[in-house]
């Protein structure tokens, strides 16, 4: 009897099966599928703002990918940095293309988490039961600011150089240890070849580990609670017959086609920045950096990159040294307490009252402000400025427990709204 | 009866404490040679030794810039006119009989130096660490009419006077340090060391 076309797929088909059994015997392949795809159960009616964990997902494998790759012509010291970086831009075949990647992919990978965060912001992500996963989270954001700061110096540009001067005589700021610290920072009495050489063993190796580590932990302790949703109600508290959440569809195939478009939809404003705008005038790549570095002259007017200047506006914000390190970690920190904060029982924004909407976009405004103002030259007016949005900014956290108690909010329904 | 009843305290709790015990120390102990291997190296140290700076060819009221451990140290030849206005700003001054900052005992006074024409600074502001730049212009016309000359810092608009003396109402803490150093002859002053050779 001759087979049929039929029997061979038939044929093939088990022997598939065969071998996902021999795998499952040994390994929990199906199990883990099942667990965190195929039988993982997140609310339908997700809104855009659900869809930048998966472009952050996204940008961190871009960022490791063409990482490896610029490691591969890279050279960490001062003598050859800045060369080697130039070499990639000119005489390595598509150097160009992977540098810009990964340039415009660590101001993409800010842009993204903010907005991720500020989605929690907007539907109470970080409220019982998912304060971990907000906790490791900010655990992420520091990990990501660090190996941020660690991957500036490597071009070994002026800016770069005196960035990083900036911010480790911060540590300088520390009573009694603060200049032993920063030497031991730097390995050095100064930014030197020494402290290029251990900021690369950091960004390459140290930081990336901390950071895949810790989105492994975030996005396990978030499949065992579940994803909230724009409502902010608990959609596992209402089971079909079959045990499933009513209001839940699956992670696979359902999200991860919806999100195949998200992240496409990123791709394109992103390529368009690589191609068109790789320094996004100035303030992806700052042109002081397009000089290597020189120990003797600082540049004209010194700013942390974007991502950093919230902060960097609180540190100038205050007369005091000490101070001002103070309320820049303070600022960086408190986000972490957040869960225990906001003492409205209510999640989502759309069921809590003008109160805390109010509160919200008023600390928008002076994030957004911040970031403006540290990137201005420290005028008077500049100054004054800094100072008003930083207290907006701390306002919003340390008066949280008390008028979001005396929160009046809406009736929240007891199924998702579409 | 109380004497004789047990503590619950076995041999195996004892054996628990002293493995963990030891095992900490141990662990502890190896973090040493990791944590040490971050301080500033022989060959760091090495050549952050002291430099040798001829002075004789600098011109009064002009500013020469050196490298010592990587950092630019500012040597000012101060005219007289330059000299005469360190008495008269005082008022504008955050620290100006420098007593919360950091210099040598010898240049503990009010022109902050051995000898009162040479300034000796190292050019890394107080505050951040930028380097400020020199503007000796008086009354210029960016930094007010009251400006006798001195150092401007370009990150956060920090000031000092022609001795590095650090304004009032500026982010600066602290007076620009003065490094320790000493004249080897009548025109050479050696940085890094007062005691020393380079």
């Amino acid at each position: 009897m001759a087979s049929t076309e039929a029997d061979v797929f038939d044929r093939l088909g088990r022997g598939f099966r065969a071998l996902g059994a021999w795998i499952d015997d040994r390994f929990p392949m199906t199990k883990l599928i099942k667990e965190h795809a195929t039988e993982y159960y997140a609310s339908k009616n997700f809104n855009v703002w659900y869809g930048f964990g998966i472009i952050a997902t996204f940008v961190l494998v871009l960022q490791l990918v063409t990482g490896i790759f610029l490691t591969m012509n890279y050279k960490p010291s001062a003598d050859d940095a800045f060369a080697s970086v130039e070499y990639i831009m000119r005489d390595v075949d598509w150097g160009w293309l992977i540098r810009y990647l990964h340039s415009t992919g660590a101001s993409a990978f800010f842009i993204v988490v903010y907005l991720h965060m500020f989605r929690g912001l907007l539907y109470g992500s970080y409220k019982k039961p998912r304060e971990l996963v907000w906790i490791i989270g900010m655990f992420i954001y520091l990990c990501l600011m660090a190996e941020a700061f660690f991957g500036y110096l490597l071009p070994w540009g002026n800016m770069s150089y005196w960035g990083a001067q900036v911010i480790v005589s911060l540590f300088g700021a520390v009573p009694f240890i603060g200049n032993d610290l920063a030497e031991w920072i730097r390995g050095d009495f100064y930014i030197s070849d020494i402290t290029l050489n251990r900021f690369f063993a950091f960004h390459v190796i140290a930081v990336p580990l901390m950071l895949v580590l810790l989105v492994v932990v975030h996005i396990m302790a978030l499949h065992e609670v579940g994803s909230n949703n724009p409502d902010g109600i608990e959609i596992k508290e209402h089971k079909g017959p079959n045990g499933k959440p009513i209001d839940g569809v699956a992670f696979h195939p359902y999200h991860t086609s919806k999100d195949l478009v998200i992240v496409i939809v990123f791709l394109i404003l992103f390529s368009a920045v690589v191609f068109f705008a790789p320094d996004m005038g100035g303030y992806f790549l700052e042109h002081a950096n397009f000089e290597p570095a020189n120990p003797l002259q600082t540049p004209e007017h010194i700013a942390p990159v974007w991502y950093f200047t919230p902060f960097y506006a609180m540190l100038r914000a205050v007369p005091n040294k000490l101070l001002g390190v103070f309320l820049m970690g303070a600022g960086v920190l408190l986000p972490f307490f957040l869960p225990w904060l906001d003492r409205c029982r209510v999640k989502s924004i759309r069921y809590r009252s003008w109160i805390y909407k109010l509160a919200l976009g008023l600390f928008a405004v002076s994030f957004i402000a911040l970031g403006y103002l540290g990137l201005q030259f420290p005028s008077d007016p500049v100054v004054f400025f800094c100072r008003v949005f930083t207290t907006l900014y701390f306002a919003f956290f340390l008066l949280m427990p008390f008028y979001t108690r005396i929160e009046k909010t809406k009736p929240v329904p007891t199924r998702v709204t579409p | 009866m109380a004497e004789n009843e047990s503590t619950g305290f076995t041999r195996r709790h004892f054996l628990t404490v002293a493995t963990l015990v030891t095992g900490g120390a141990g662990a502890i102990a190896t973090a040493v040679p990791f944590v040490s291997s971050f301080k500033p190296s022989a060959r760091a140290q090495a050549l952050g030794a002291p430099v040798e700076v001829d002075v004789s060819k600098l011109e009064s009221g002009a500013l020469l810039k050196v490298e010592w451990r990587g950092r630019p140290i500012y040597i000012l030849n101060r005219t007289e006119e330059m000299l005469g206005t360190l008495g008269k700003d005082v008022a504008l001054l955050k620290d100006p009989a420098s007593e919360k900052s950091v210099q040598p005992s010898y240049a503990t006074n009010e022109h902050r130096s051995i000898r009162p024409a040479f300034l000796v600074l190292e050019g890394v502001c107080t505050h951040l660490g930028c380097a400020p730049m020199p503007r000796f212009e008086v009354a210029a016309a960016d930094l007010g009419a009251e400006w006798p000359g001195g150092f401007y810092c370009p990150c956060h608009g920090s000031k000092f006077d022609l001795a590095g003396r650090v304004f009032d109402g500026v982010p600066a803490p602290t007076n620009l340090t003065v490094p320790p150093y000493r004249y080897v002859n009548d025109n050479t002053i050696l940085i890094g060391s007062d005691t020393g050779n380079s």
